[in-house]
């Protein structure tokens, strides 16, 4: 039986192998620098690069962050600081539901209470359907991370008289900051794949957006754009696209790890 | 005892509190409050924007099989059914696997080998859905269509859910690209829940002369199968609501079909499909209220899976993305 569960672990990985070899074999023949500097091409010229679709998941990833992590930090404080009975019960279950729920769901929720009020897809739309997916995860990790300060840390600095709110924000917080970028790190990562959220939020573009309030492309809707065309030169940019977007994805996982890794922590 | 009574009395003496610690005290529970009001503000809405299909067509919504734009004719069955059966497909390839990698990542594996594998696994989890799309569409479908589902229909052809032409695409194919993303959460909440499994169970087996996989068996899997149940519905709450990687490879068509090799459609995939180009104002409903269905089967589902896990060894961390 021994031998049969080490099987399972190889084929547990096996899919994961394949789909690298494939993408590293199709994506880096597809790679080049016109990818990072050209525009789509229209239908049937072969060419051209997403440069305005890789620039556009930076801002919706830039802006869903500015949304999302000063109230899921927040929040984290509070969960983990607040002596209350009530609420910080029902968010922490509430930010394990809002974890749960298919980003399409979030999608359909930005779509209600933006684009319907906005009446158009825009950038604002996406980057708060990341943000809602961002925060719960946010939220959890600074909540776990704050609770790990030691509270000898806590204590000496009150008795030095310091104010409790600048206790929290001089002394807790900084303490935990190495673990709350990591949170923050992963956040990224999960939401800067994200597709189907972004569907009909941001909705995609096939040229530079000019302002915030206007659709904008992504990364993750031109690969899927481009997949199910039926063009082979979309393909191949489609791989090339896919390469370049979990090279985004793992830069950012690993820079998670790194500081985990406590080469850059150090209480000040 | 003096100064022990004294400390609340300090306290109370400062007690008029600085403004900071006021302000600071506010901002923080209005962020908490904010997601209380995200939640709520989710429900709300989505009942709201679903309610004129509501009206229009009540529990028939979800009785009947007709999808109909064009009419405006519109019941959830085709999708309710694709969801159900990709994603238990999923399950009856991704359970034994992952259960099975975890067994041994847990209680077999050297431990050298360890760190790496449940470092792929965390990558695996990594990759985003429609990278597993991508593949599946120009690796696995073909796959399918040229070597797999001939065979399959060669061999077990007399089973109604192996006949048709091989598409490629189609439920089947739906079914496998699910078990792979979901397997890696599997093996990992499934590993912690074994590791969470007291020592002394396993001593006491070997001690009673069982051997190394009677152990597992019998002192090990037991104790922890609720946890496991817990890990198996988490990779069905993620499977349910996967929608990228099985729009793509899924084929797309809302019919109710018993064979795998034929098309099908998810609750997930219809909504990414159809939303944008959706325009009259029954049919944006409709695919509202599919989308409200979904929430709340995935919120059951992983409500009850949390709370299996947690009963065996406390809050895991590995639940988290």
């Amino acid at each position: 039986m021994s031998w049969l569960s080490a099987l399972a672990a190889a084929l547990v990985v096996l899919p994961l192998l394949l789909i690298f070899g494939f993408l590293l074999w199709q994506g880096a023949s597809a790679v080049n620098v016109d990818f990072f500097t050209h525009l789509p091409k229209p239908v049937g010229e072969v060419g051209g690069g997403m440069a305005n679709a890789i620039v556009g998941t930076l801002i919706l990833l830039a802006l869903a962050a500015a949304l999302g992590l000063p109230i899921g930090i927040l929040g984290g404080l509070y969960l983990a600081e607040s002596r209350d009975a009530r609420l910080p019960w029902l968010a922490r279950f509430l930010a394990d539901v809002l974890n749960g729920v298919p980003s399409i769901v979030v999608g359909i929720f930005a779509y209600t209470v933006v684009v319907l009020p906005m009446r158009r897809f825009s950038a604002i739309a996406g980057a708060f359907a990341l943000a809602v997916i961002m925060l719960p995860i946010v939220v959890r990790t600074s909540e776990e991370l704050v609770r790990l300060v030691p509270a000898s840390l806590r204590e000496a600095a009150l008795a030095l008289g310091i104010p409790q709110w600048k206790v929290l924000l001089r002394v807790v917080l900084p303490t935990a900051r190495a673990g709350i970028i990591t949170g923050v790190m992963v956040a990224i990562a999960r939401v800067a794949g994200e597709t189907a959220p972004l569907l009909f939020t941001a909705f995609g573009n096939r040229f530079w957006h000019q302002t915030l309030d206007q659709p904008i492309a992504a990364l993750p809707l031109q690969i899927f754009a481009y997949a199910i065309a039926p063009y082979d030169d979309w393909h191949r940019q489609a791989w090339a696209g896919a390469l370049v977007l979990i090279g985004l994805v793992f830069a950012v996982s690993l820079a998670a790890r790194v500081v985990t890794s406590g080469r850059f922590t150090g209480v000040r | 005892m003096a100064v022990v009574a004294a400390v609340p009395r300090a306290e109370t003496q400062t007690a008029p509190r600085n403004l900071g610690d006021q302000v600071l005290r506010v901002v923080m529970r209005a962020a908490a409050l904010t997601l209380v009001l995200l939640v709520v503000a989710m429900v709300v809405s989505m009942v709201y924007a679903a309610w004129p299909a509501m009206r229009t067509f009540g529990w028939r919504f979800l009785a009947t099989a007709t999808w109909d734009p064009v009419a405006e004719q519109f019941g959830a069955i085709p999708f309710v059914y694709g969801t159900l059966v990709s994603s238990l497909l999923a399950l009856l390839i991704a359970v034994p696997l992952g259960i099975g990698a975890a067994i041994y990542l847990a209680e077999l594996a050297p431990a050298w080998i360890r760190p790496p594998i449940a470092f792929l696994v965390e990558l695996v989890a990594a990759v985003p859905s429609v990278i597993y799309g991508l593949w599946g569409i120009f690796v696995l479908a073909p796959l399918l269509r040229t070597w797999v589902q001939p065979a399959l229909g060669a061999t077990l052809g007399f089973l109604p859910l192996f006949q048709g032409p091989p598409y490629g695409v189609g439920m089947l194919a739906a079914g496998i690209i699910l078990a792979i993303m979901v397997v890696p959460y599997i093996t990992a909440v499934s590993r912690e829940v074994l590791l969470a499994v007291p020592e002394s169970q396993r001593e006491a087996a070997l001690a009673l002369g069982a051997t190394r996989w009677e152990t597992t068996r019998i002192a090990v899997l037991r104790y922890g199968r609720s946890g496991l149940v817990g890990a198996i519905l988490l990779g069905l709450g993620r499977a349910l609501g996967e929608t990228m990687a099985v729009t793509m490879v899924i084929g797309n068509r809302p019919e109710v079909a018993v064979s795998l090799f034929a098309p099908g459609y998810t609750m997930a995939s219809v909504i990414a499909n159809e939303f944008a180009e959706a325009t009259a104002d029954v049919y944006l409903a409709a695919l509202i209220e599919i989308g409200l269905l979904l929430f709340v089967v995935t919120v059951v589902v992983n409500a009850l899976a949390r709370l299996l896990v947690w009963s065996v060894g406390g809050p895991v961390k590995a639940v988290r993305e």
